[in-house]
């Protein structure tokens, strides 16, 4: 039993990534797309935050959502996978839910 | 598997259109179904045939419009969100007593029953907003 | 169709700055027709929209929080509350809507419909849906 989680909210807009975090359960996927993607970066004052929430979680990060912004995949944090929309499908129905934190 | 997507933010102003569309192209191109795409707050908006983006822009409407074509998607417009918004079949219209109608070509109003419907239909629900 | 799925709405934010909230509560209605098995979640700024006292007159807005009390008549009786964010927030109990539904398995007792949980609660409450619909 495993949930797909999504977050498209920048972790320094808004506290969406660390409520995710803070209730996704071992195991589950979080995947960041559309502005959620800065929670992926490397290097930033949030950095350590979202690998320390998410130590127990598979973070992954829409690929197109990354270059759309410019940024370089040298700087998505290590331990995080890019995936793409076919991925993305997959991962929901691979799933038992998705739940999309707005 | 099948897929039931919510919409619940409006074109141009907020990704989660665009999204929404990038997702259903695949799930659809990867031998999924999706069984219905439900256009929910300011995601009502996205059905108005009225609107003319740049033409160095993408065609968000007339995307929609013709995936639905293509692949027969229902795509449903909450009949209450698109009432507050000024969205209108020609049904509401003369129900209403308006003067115009602006629903796109394969886009159809009905009520929130159907999002309901949706969710225990579908295998995934999925929501793309804010 | 016979099936019945856990249908659980995410509220994670405050009332009238957005529609967000006013538009989930009209799903949770229209829902109930459904006799699903229905669960609300309030957490983060969700919490603020179950407060007490709200009076929306001078705003020139729509009052929708008495909507939450008559949840109990559609059958729409647990509302999850999470502890962290009311603590977060500077709220307890006593600064949400009292609100209760009758009981038709124990003689139509009133009982509260607020069920207040802790985070890991929570989880545990989303993590055993069919459906989760956020606003």
């Amino acid at each position: 039993m495993s949930t797909l989680h999504t977050v498209n909210k920048s972790p320094f807009q808004n506290q969406t990534l660390i409520s995710c975090l803070g209730h996704a359960k071992a195991g589950d996927s979080v995947l960041l797309m559309e502005d959620g993607v800065y929670g992926a970066m490397s290097g930033n004052a949030m950095s350590e935050v979202v690998a320390g929430m998410g130590a127990n979680v598979k973070l992954f990060v829409l690929g197109s959502d990354v270059t759309a912004r410019g940024i370089d995949a040298g700087r998505v944090a290590e331990g995080i996978t890019s995936v793409n929309y076919e991925e993305f499908v997959g991962m929901a129905a691979s799933c038992d839910r998705v739940q999309n934190w707005l | 598997m099948k897929f039931g997507i919510v919409v619940s933010e409006g074109p141009y102003t907020h990704q989660a259109s665009d999204s929404a569309y990038n997702f259903v192209k695949a799930a659809l191109a990867t031998g999924h179904e999706v069984s219905r795409v439900f256009f929910y707050h300011d995601g009502v908006n996205v059905g108005t045939r009225l609107s003319i983006p740049p033409q160095d822009d993408r065609q968000i409407q007339e995307q929609w419009s013709a995936l639905a074509k293509e692949h027969e998607l229902d795509l449903v417009i909450c009949i209450a969100a698109a009432q507050r918004r000024g969205l209108l079949d020609q049904n509401e219209a003369d129900r209403q007593g308006k003067d115009a109608n602006n629903i796109a070509e394969g886009f159809r109003i009905s009520g929130l029953g159907q999002l309901i419907e949706m969710g225990i239909q579908a295998d995934r629900t999925i929501t793309f907003g804010d | 169709m016979s099936e019945v799925k856990k249908f659980l709405y995410v509220n994670r934010k405050a009332p009238y700055g957005t529609i967000y909230a006013q538009e989930a509560l009209e799903v949770v209605l229209i829902g109930a027709a459904f006799d699903q098995d229905v669960s609300l979640a309030f957490l983060d700024d969700g919490v603020f929209q179950l407060t007490k006292g709200q009076d929306t007159k001078d705003a020139g807005l729509k009052n929708f929080s008495p909507t939450f009390r008559a949840l109990g008549d559609y059958e729409v009786t647990k509302l999850y509350v999470e502890q962290e964010s009311l603590d977060e927030r500077g709220l307890t109990l006593d600064d949400l809507q009292d609100i209760q539904y009758e009981d038709e398995d124990d003689d139509y007792e009133e009982k509260p419909s607020i069920i207040v949980v802790s985070r890991a609660g929570m989880a545990d409450v989303m993590a055993d849906q069919d459906v989760v619909l956020s606003f």
